[in-house]
C-alpha cells in the first residue's frame, strides 16, 4: 500500500487545540471573537481533513509519526479509509454544531460559555486524533483525553444532577481506560507491536485461545463503555443532563462513535475476522449486540424525557453498527460502517430538534409536544425526516444501512439477526412515530403558539441542513463526502487481507 | 571541566549555607536572593554533567586527588546524573517559591530556615553523587538532621512529628550503618565499585546476607515504604509549606535511588533477584503501600494530609518497578522517580499557595478557587490528571512502563494494584476539582441569589514568586510526558543496569 508522509493529520488535530487556547485567552468579554475562533477552527479542520479524502480514495494511506518511545511503541497517525470516514463525519458535523451551539448557549444565556467552547474544541481535537490513530497506544492516548475533555461538558450545569452524572460518567470511562491500558500493555508484551492492520495482527501472537478471548473481552469492555454497549450503557442516559449540542455532537457522534470506532478497530483491525471466526467469539459478540439493540429499543419506548428517549435510540443504533461488524461478512461490515455516517447525520438532527424545542418552547418531554409542529414546522419537519430515516424507510439514508445489515445477516446464515434488525426497525417506528403524529396532528396544547414561531436561525439552519443531507445520502450514498466509497474501500482492505 | 562541576555541586551549597547566618546578620532580606543565586550553580553543574555523561559516558571525580578505594570518589553515570538534575531543579524551584511563605509564616526563623535548606539540598545531592557507601551515610545524616530541624519549625504539632521522625529515621540510619559495618568487616572496602568487585565470591556468606537485610530495611524506613511509613504523614504534613514541597518530592525518591544503587550496582542483580528473594517481599509491601496509602488518602478532608498519603502510595509505585526486576519495570521506576518528583512538587507547591492565600487546606472550603486562583488551579488540575494517568501528562508514561514490567514478570496482582491506584487517584483528585470548580457557595454567603455571586469573586492569585515555579512544574508535567520517549532513549535506558 502506498504511504504518503504528510503533517496534515497533525494539523487536523492541532487546529482545534490551538483554537481551544485562543478561546480561553479571549474569554467572555469578547464573545464574538471567541465564537469566531470556534467557527474558524471548525472550518479549517474540515478543510484539512477533507483535503486528504482524494488521496485516501486512491488507496493510499497518509502517515505522520509524532514521537517514538521505544521500538514498536510510538505515537503515530495513519489515515486509512475507515479512519477517514470517522474523521470526515466528526469534522463536518462540528461545523454544524458550532453554529448551533452559538444559538443554543446565547438563546439560554448559559453560564461558563468560555469553558464550554474550550472543552468542545478539545473534544474535537481528540476525536480526530482517535480517527487518525495508527496504533492502539495513540488511540488510547486520545481516547483518555476525550474522556477528560468531555467531563466539563457533562457537568456543565453544575447542578446536583449534573455533578452526579459527571461522577457516573468518570467512573465508567476511567475504569474502562484502566482495563484498556492493561489489555494494550498485554498485547504489546505478546506481539511487540500495536499497529492496526486491516484484517488483524493478533493471529500471529501465539497466545492461547483463553488469553486471546480474555484480551478481546477486555478491549470490547473498554471501548464498549463509550459505545453504550449493554450492560455498560448506564452513563449515557444520565449524561443527557449536558447541554443539547453536547448530547448532539458528543453523545450521538464523537464520543460514542469513538467507542464504536474502537470496537470496530478491535474486531476488524486488531483481531481480524479470521481469528474471531476461529475463536468463535464473533457469535457471542453478535448476541450481546443484539441484546442491546432489542432491550434499548424497548427501554426507549418507556422514556417520556425526549433526550433520554433519543439516548436509548443511540444505544440501539450503536449496537447495530457493532453487530454489523461482528457478523464478519462483507455486506454486514459495509452496512455497519456506512451506518456510522448515516446514524451520525440523522441522530444529530434529532438532538438539534430536541435542543430547539428546549430553547424556544421550553419543552423537554414527549408528552408536551402536542401540536408543536404548527409553531415550529421546520424543526419538527427535520425531526420527522430523521426519525423516519432511523426507522429504515427509504429514501432516507437509514434504509441503505439497514439493507446492507440485513443482507449481511443472510450472508452469515444467521436468520435470527435478520429478525433482530426487523424488530429494531419496528421499535424505531413505535417510539418515533407517536412524536411525529402528536406534534403535527394533535390539537395544540395551551402553551403552544399556533402560528409560525421558530427557534433562532443559528439553530434551525444547521438542523435543516443535516436533515436534508440524510435524504441526499439515502438517494446518492456517495454524495459530497464520499462516505460510500470510503466504506467499500475499508471493507475491501479488511477482507483483502483476512 | 565537567569533573570540576562534580565537586561544585556539593561544595557550593555547603559553603554557601555557612554564609547564610553572616548575610542574615547583616541584612535578613538578602538571604533569599543568596540562596536562589547559589542554587543556580548546582543546576547548571548537574545539567553540564548530564550532558557530559550522555556524550562521553560515565566518569568519576576523586576528592582531593586520593585514589579509590581509599579516597572518596564521586561517580557520575547516567542514573546519578539524571537524579542530580531532578534534585537540583526542584530545589531551585522550591527556593524561588519559598520567598513569601517564609516571609509571612517564619519571619523570625528566616536565617535558620535558609541555612538548613541549603544543608538539606547538599545532603540530598551528596547521596546521589557519591560512590562510597560510608560517605553516602554521612550525606544521609546531613540531609536527615537538617530535615528534622526544618520540620520542627512548622505548625502546631510539628515538634512532636519531628521527634517521631528523629526516632524512626535514626533507627533507619543505624540499620544502614550496621549494614556498612558488616560489609566492611567482610570486604575491607567502602567504595561501591570496589565492593562490586569483591562481593560476588562472598555471596553465600551469612555476613553479607545480614548486611543486605540491614540495608534493605534501613532504606525502606528512609523511603517511607509501608509498613515503615508511620513517621511520614505527620512529619510531611506539619512541616512548613516550602519544606514539604522540598522533602515530599525528593527525600523518598532519593532513598529509592539509593535502593536501586545498592541492589543493582553494589550487589549484582542476580544476587538481589536469585539469592535473596527480597523483591517478592518488597513488591508485596509496595502493593500494600499503594492500597493503604490510597485508602488513608480517601479518608482525609485536609488537602495536604491527603497528598501526604498519596506520597506513601507513590513510593509503592517506584518499589514495584524495582521489584519486578526487569528492564521495563526499572525503566518505569526511574522514569517515575522523575515524574513523581515533578508532580508531587507541583501539588505541594499548589497546596502551599492555597494555604497562603486562603488560610485553609480543608478540601470542602476550596469552593470557587478556580475564579480566585485560575492559574494555580489549572496547574493543580493538570497535575491531578497526570496522577490519574491521563496522557499526554507524564504520569501515564511511567504507569505504562510499570505495567509492562509487571506483565513481563507475570505479577498480575501488582498490575492490578497499579490500575486500582489510578482509579483511587481519580476519586481523590476529582473530589478536589469538583470542590474547587463546581461546589456552590456555602448557604451563608449565597442568600442573595446564585448569579450575582459569580460577579463578586475577585481574582486573587498567588504571588508571582509562588506562581512561577507552580506554572513551570505544571508545564513540566506535560512536557516530560511528551518527551518521555526522548528521555528514555537518551538517558534512562543507559541508567538501567546493563545485565537486564
Amino acid at each position: 500500500m502506498d504511504v504518503l508522509y504528510s503533517s496534515r493529520p497533525l494539523w487536523a488535530v492541532l487546529v482545534s487545540m490551538i483554537a481551544a487556547f485562543l478561546i480561553l485567552a479571549t474569554g467572555e468579554k469578547n464573545r464574538n471573537i471567541r465564537e469566531s475562533w470556534t467557527i474558524m477552527a471548525a472550518v479549517a479542520k474540515f478543510l484539512i481533513v477533507f483535503s486528504m479524502v482524494p488521496v485516501i480514495l486512491q488507496g493510499k494511506v497518509i502517515e505522520y509519526t509524532i514521537v517514538t518511545f521505544y521500538p514498536g511503541l510510538l505515537l503515530q497517525f495513519r489515515i486509512d479509509a475507515f479512519g477517514m470516514l470517522f474523521g470526515v463525519i466528526a469534522s463536518s458535523l462540528w461545523i454544524a454544531t458550532s453554529f448551533y451551539s452559538i444559538g443554543y448557549v446565547r438563546g439560554l444565556n448559559e453560564h461558563a460559555q468560555t469553558r464550554y467552547f474550550f472543552a468542545f474544541a478539545m473534544c474535537l481535537s481528540s476525536t480526530i486524533g482517535i480517527a487518525f490513530s495508527a496504533n492502539l497506544l495513540t488511540f488510547l492516548v486520545f481516547y483518555e483525553i476525550l474522556t477528560i475533555a468531555t467531563y466539563p461538558l457533562v457537568i456543565h450545569k453544575e447542578s446536583k444532577e449534573g455533578i452526579m452524572g459527571g461522577r457516573k460518567y468518570l467512573a465508567y470511562t476511567l475504569t474502562a481506560g484502566c482495563v484498556l491500558l492493561f489489555a494494550i500493555a498485554m498485547i504489546y508484551h505478546m506481539t511487540g507491536t500495536l499497529d492496526f492492520k486491516a484484517g488483524g495482527f493478533m493471529a500471529d501472537s501465539g497466545g492461547s485461545s483463553a488469553v486471546l478471548i480474555m484480551l478481546f473481552a477486555m478491549l470490547i469492555f473498554g471501548f464498549g463503555v463509550k459505545a453504550g454497549l449493554m450492560p455498560m450503557h448506564e452513563w449515557l442516559p444520565t449524561a443527557m443532563v449536558a447541554p443539547t449540542p453536547v448530547s448532539a455532537l458528543l453523545h450521538a457522534v464523537a464520543v460514542v462513535k469513538a467507542g464504536v470506532f474502537g470496537c470496530l478497530r478491535v474486531i476488524l483491525f486488531v483481531f481480524g475476522p479470521g481469528l474471531l471466526h476461529d475463536l468463535g467469539v464473533w457469535l457471542i459478540m453478535a448476541y450481546i449486540a443484539s441484546f442491546t439493540i432489542v432491550v434499548a429499543g424497548f427501554l426507549a419506548l418507556g422514556q417520556d424525557h425526549l433526550k433520554r428517549r433519543l439516548a436509548f435510540s443511540t444505544i440501539n443504533n450503536l449496537a447495530m453498527i457493532i453487530l454489523g461488524a461482528a457478523l464478519l461478512t462483507k455486506s454486514s461490515m459495509t452496512g455497519g460502517i456506512i451506518h456510522m455516517a448515516n446514524h451520525a447525520f440523522m441522530k444529530i438532527t434529532l438532538f438539534f430538534c430536541a435542543g430547539a424545542l428546549h430553547v424556544k418552547a421550553h419543552k423537554d418531554y414527549v408528552s408536551q409536544l402536542d401540536g408543536i409542529g404548527r409553531q415550529m414546522p421546520l424543526t419538527m419537519g427535520a425531526f420527522a425526516i430523521a426519525a423516519i430515516g432511523l426507522s429504515g424507510i427509504p429514501p432516507m439514508s437509514g434504509f441503505i444501512s439497514k439493507w446492507f445489515l440485513c443482507l449481511g445477516a443472510l450472508e452469515a446464515n444467521q436468520i435470527i439477526f435478520l429478525f433482530v434488525f426487523m424488530t429494531s426497525a419496528m421499535l424505531d417506528v413505535a417510539f418515533f412515530f407517536p412524536i411525529i403524529y402528536n406534534s403535527f396532528f394533535k390539537k395544540p396544547l395551551d402553551d403552544v403558539t399556533p402560528h409560525f414561531d421558530e427557534a433562532p436561525m443559528f439553530m434551525v439552519i444547521p438542523l435543516v441542513i443535516t436533515a436534508l443531507l440524510s435524504i441526499v445520502f439515502g438517494i446518492v450514498p456517495d454524495a459530497f463526502f464520499r462516505f460510500f466509497s470510503m466504506t467499500s474501500l475499508a471493507v475491501q482492505n479488511i477482507l483483502g487481507v483476512g | 571541566m565537567a569533573e570540576q562541576f562534580a565537586a561544585l555541586i556539593i561544595v557550593v551549597p555547603l559553603i554557601a549555607s555557612l554564609f547564610v547566618p553572616v548575610i542574615g546578620w547583616w541584612k535578613k532580606r538578602l538571604c533569599y536572593p543568596w540562596v536562589v543565586a547559589v542554587l543556580i550553580i548546582p543546576l547548571i553543574s548537574s545539567l553540564s554533567i548530564l550532558n557530559t555523561v550522555m556524550t562521553t559516558g560515565k566518569f568519576s571525580y576523586r576528592l582531593a586527588g586520593w585514589a579509590p578505594p581509599w579516597g572518596i570518589e564521586y561517580v557520575l553515570d547516567h542514573l546519578s546524573a539524571f537524579v542530580l538534575v531532578i534534585v537540583s531543579f526542584i530545589s531551585l524551584m522550591v527556593a524561588i517559591y519559598s520567598k513569601k511563605s517564609v516571609q509571612d509564616n517564619l519571619p523570625e526563623k528566616t536565617v535558620p530556615f535558609y541555612t538548613l535548606f541549603l544543608l538539606l539540598v547538599t545532603g540530598l545531592m551528596g547521596i546521589v553523587i557519591t560512590g562510597d557507601v560510608f560517605n553516602l551515610f554521612v550525606f544521609l545524616e546531613i540531609s536527615a538532621l537538617s530535615c528534622y530541624a526544618l520540620i520542627a519549625i512548622g505548625e502546631e504539632g510539628a515538634p512532636m512529628a519531628a521527634f517521631n521522625y528523629i526516632i524512626i529515621g535514626t533507627i533507619g540510619a543505624c540499620f544502614y550503618l550496621l549494614g556498612i559495618g558488616y560489609l566492611y568487616i567482610a570486604t575491607g572496602s567502602l567504595n561501591m565499585a570496589d565492593l562490586a568487585n569483591i562481593l560476588p565470591p562472598l555471596y553465600d556468606s551469612k555476613v553479607i546476607l545480614v548486611a543486605f537485610a540491614f540495608f534493605t530495611v534501613g532504606l525502606a524506613v528512609k523511603a517511607g515504604l509501608f509498613p515503615m511509613h508511620t513517621w511520614l504523614p505527620d512529619a510531611y504534613c506539619t512541616a512548613p509549606s516550602a519544606v514539604s514541597a522540598l522533602i515530599a518530592p525528593l527525600m523518598t525518591k532519593v532513598a529509592a535511588y539509593v535502593m536501586i544503587r545498592l541492589m543493582f550496582t553494589v550487589f549484582q542483580p542476580h544476587f538481589s533477584i536469585e539469592i535473596v528473594p527480597v523483591f517478592t517481599i518488597l513488591g508485596w509491601l509496595a502493593v500494600m503501600a499503594i492500597v493503604w496509602g490510597g485508602i488513608k488518602a480517601l479518608a482525609q478532608t485536609d488537602l495536604k494530609r491527603m497528598l501526604v498519603y498519596v506520597v506513601v502510595a507513590e513510593v509503592g509505585y517506584i518499589v514495584i518497578g524495582v521489584s519486578v526486576a526487569n528492564r521495563l519495570g526499572l525503566t518505569g521506576a526511574i522514569l517515575h522517580i522523575m515524574n513523581d518528583a515533578v508532580m508531587m512538587a507541583c501539588l505541594f507547591l499548589v497546596t502551599g499557595a492555597i494555604l497562603y492565600k486562603t488560610g485553609t487546606r480543608e478540601i470542602h472550603q476550596l469552593s470557587h478557587l478556580n475564579k480566585k486562583m485560575p492559574f494555580t488551579m489549572a496547574a493543580f488540575t493538570i497535575t491531578a490528571l497526570s496522577m490519574v494517568g491521563i496522557p499526554p501528562a507524564c504520569g501515564f508514561f511511567s504507569k505504562w512502563y510499570l505495567i509492562l514490567g509487571t506483565i513481563e514478570a507475570g505479577q498480575w496482582f501488582w498490575a492490578a494494584a497499579l490500575l486500582c491506584s489510578s482509579l483511587i487517584n481519580a476519586v481523590l483528585f476529582f473530589r478536589v476539582i469538583e470542590c474547587a470548580y463546581l461546589k456552590p457557595m456555602e448557604p451563608a454567603y449565597a442568600h442573595d441569589g446564585g448569579e450575582t455571586i459569580h460577579e463578586e469573586i475577585q481574582r486573587d492569585e498567588a504571588p508571582f514568586t509562588m506562581l512561577v515555579p507552580i506554572v513551570i512544574m505544571a508545564a513540566g508535567v506535560i512536557l516530560l510526558g511528551i518527551f518521555s520517549g526522548k528521555i528514555i532513549s537518551s538517558v534512562i535506558q543507559f541508567a538501567v543496569p546493563a545485565s537486564f
